[in-house]
């Protein structure tokens, strides 16, 4: 049933997105498939693959703490991600995107692990305590690489990349974005070893999984995912935090079973982001990131007033 | 299948937690693990379960040494139940104790895992909970699930870390009375060792004691040669006495 409503969500969405925009497709002196190749289907694909992969590597990032109520933007891992594009793009800024991407796979990489020692750190009773640390954490990344960007005149790229909008994403410019649909393959295949993650170091490795190498994996997926959004559309916030919630709800924490779930209301979200910010002020546009923070702080909040408190007795 | 530690010491940041425990546990029955506070009970089981590598000595499964095992391997001979699951993920009961299957088929269950599973839920009585989440059992409930689990782990030894805290007394009968039972039914019995801090629970159920003191072996053996006044008050060194109701040996605290 709900498998049936988020797949027509997302068809409804993918059409509506395809069909709305500046350039009407049905004006006599307009090539509408070339608008559709170059503009509309990479967009809408961009849109998809970035939810979907954000919503991904939120619910990775929540099963291997064992906390709900962070995701890749509440770890460092875009802030980091940004200082490593920061850094290639001072030394070497004629680098292919590709070669960039991997530079902020990196510096995303060594942000969250950073993030990840900090956890093991942090009390687990109070399960607000983690986010808090995260978001100070990100605030001094974030901090830096503002200093950096600063110093080196470079601010107007920050912008980019803060704020996640899809209306420059064309043809030849988003493709890096499809590596999030081979990882949430990879992600599909090693979904008991997350899942297994969430039972916390001991139990996990009393199963016989390799604790480490499992986590290892998991943030190297999350940076990977993180930095290819960073570097193509910018960062979207609150989606890794609010859509494996909203499953977790409804389902569970089944990552096997939950995965194409929590993809699709990804994709789903941020599409519909997009479209909104499309027809909101038409013919401008408000960026896909701003308008679902609205929702997404809006869901935040909801989330953060009715916990699920476990019975006693 | 015997289980024993030879010379075993562990040290935790330079220091040493346990110390020279050598022990034997044949197969079958229920060990229990007593002591005060901070004596290294859980850390012995730990190492019993090969999470820690020891300082000096060895953990012998069967004669071989433990950190020689693979951990595929080493999870399909002991299962362990840590102390505090402090597992927040909503997953359901029937989902927890087929992830008690993962050492045998590693994320492709088939009709043994499903069988093991079921057997699992029978035999904790966990039907009726089976497609609840952990979040919405109560700590007596959670706490089966979670024994349940190790129990579908279908391995000769399961090593449980304080299972009954946090539980009433019916509660904790119950878990015991199954453990009981699965410890000498044949030729498939589970070899039980759990660490325990009720003593009337000890004395009921446990066939054998290990007394561990300031991470040394205080005495180890038979429940009823052990379970006197005298030595109990040794290992709490606090007065204790052991009253007999019906024919049951009781401890408790002077």
């Amino acid at each position: 049933m709900s498998r049936l409503f988020v797949a027509m969500g997302l068809v409804l969405l993918v059409g509506a997105s395809l069909s709305i925009g500046v350039a009407d497709l049905w004006a006599a002196d307009i090539d509408a498939g070339l608008v559709m190749a170059v503009s509309r289907v990479p967009r809408t694909v961009a849109a998809v693959l970035a939810g979907a992969g954000l919503a991904l590597a939120g619910v990775v990032v929540q099963l291997s703490v064992q906390n709900r109520l962070v995701e890749p933007s509440l770890t460092g891992t875009p802030e980091a991600a940004m200082l490593g594009l920061l850094g290639i793009t001072l030394f070497a800024p004629g680098s292919a995107l590709l070669v960039k991407m991997g530079v902020a796979a990196a510096a995303a990489l060594v942000g969250t692990t950073g993030f990840f020692v900090l956890a093991t750190r942090v009390p687990q009773r109070d399960p607000i305590l983690l986010p808090l640390v995260g978001l100070i954490y990100g605030g001094i990344l974030g901090a830096a690489t503002l200093w950096l960007a600063w110093a080196t005149d470079l601010v107007q790229y920050l912008g980019t990349w803060t704020s996640g909008e899809f209306s420059g994403v064309l043809r030849g410019r988003y493709e890096v974005l499809w590596l999030i649909a081979g990882l949430a393959g990879l992600l599909w295949l090693v979904a008991d070893r997350i899942t297994l993650l969430s039972l916390g170091e001991s139990h996990a490795r009393s199963l016989g999984l390799d604790y480490r190498a499992t986590r290892l994996l998991g943030l190297v997926i999350v940076s990977l995912v993180v930095a290819a959004v960073v570097v193509t559309v910018g960062t979207l916030p609150f989606v890794g935090l609010v859509v494996p919630n909203i499953v977790s709800r409804l389902r569970g924490d089944n990552l096997r079973t939950n995965l194409p779930f929590i993809a699709g209301l990804g994709g789903a979200l941020i599409l519909a982001a997009d479209v909104l910010g499309r027809v909101v002020r038409y013919p401008y546009e408000i960026p896909a990131g701003t308008v679902f923070s609205v929702f997404g702080a809006a869901a935040f909040l909801w989330l953060l007033n009715a916990p699920r408190r476990p019975a006693h007795g | 299948m015997t289980f024993e530690t030879c010379n075993l010491s562990i040290t935790r940041d330079g220091v040493p937690v346990l110390e020279g425990i050598d022990l034997s546990l044949p197969p079958g029955g229920i060990t229990a693990i007593i002591g005060p506070n901070g004596a290294g009970k859980s850390t012995l089981l730990h190492a019993m379960a090969g999470l820690l590598s020891p300082h000096a000595g060895a953990v012998r499964l069967n004669g071989r040494d433990l950190s020689g095992i693979q951990p595929g391997e080493r999870a399909r001979s002991l299962a362990l139940l840590t102390q505090d699951q402090g597992v927040t993920a909503r997953l359901t009961v029937a989902d927890l104790i087929a992830f008690g299957r993962w050492p045998h088929h590693q994320g492709r269950p088939g009709h043994e895992d499903r069988a093991a599973v079921a057997d699992a839920i029978e035999t904790f009585d966990l039907g009726p909970l089976a497609a609840r989440t952990l979040d919405a059992l109560s700590g007596g409930q959670r706490q089966r699930a979670f024994v349940a689990m190790a129990y579908a782990q279908t391995t000769p030894w399961i090593l449980l870390d304080e299972p009954l805290s946090a539980l009433d007394p019916r509660y904790a009968h119950d878990i015991m009375r199954r453990l009981h039972d699965l410890s000498r039914t044949g030729p498939d019995a589970r070899s039980v060792v759990i660490v325990v801090h009720d003593l009337g629970v000890t004395a009921r159920f446990a066939d054998r004691v290990i007394g561990l003191k300031d991470g040394k072996l205080f005495g180890a053996g038979e429940t009823g040669d052990l379970m006197t006044s005298d030595w109990l008050t040794r290992l709490y060194d606090t007065p204790m006495e052991v009253a007999e109701v019906g024919g049951r040996k009781i401890p408790f605290a002077a």
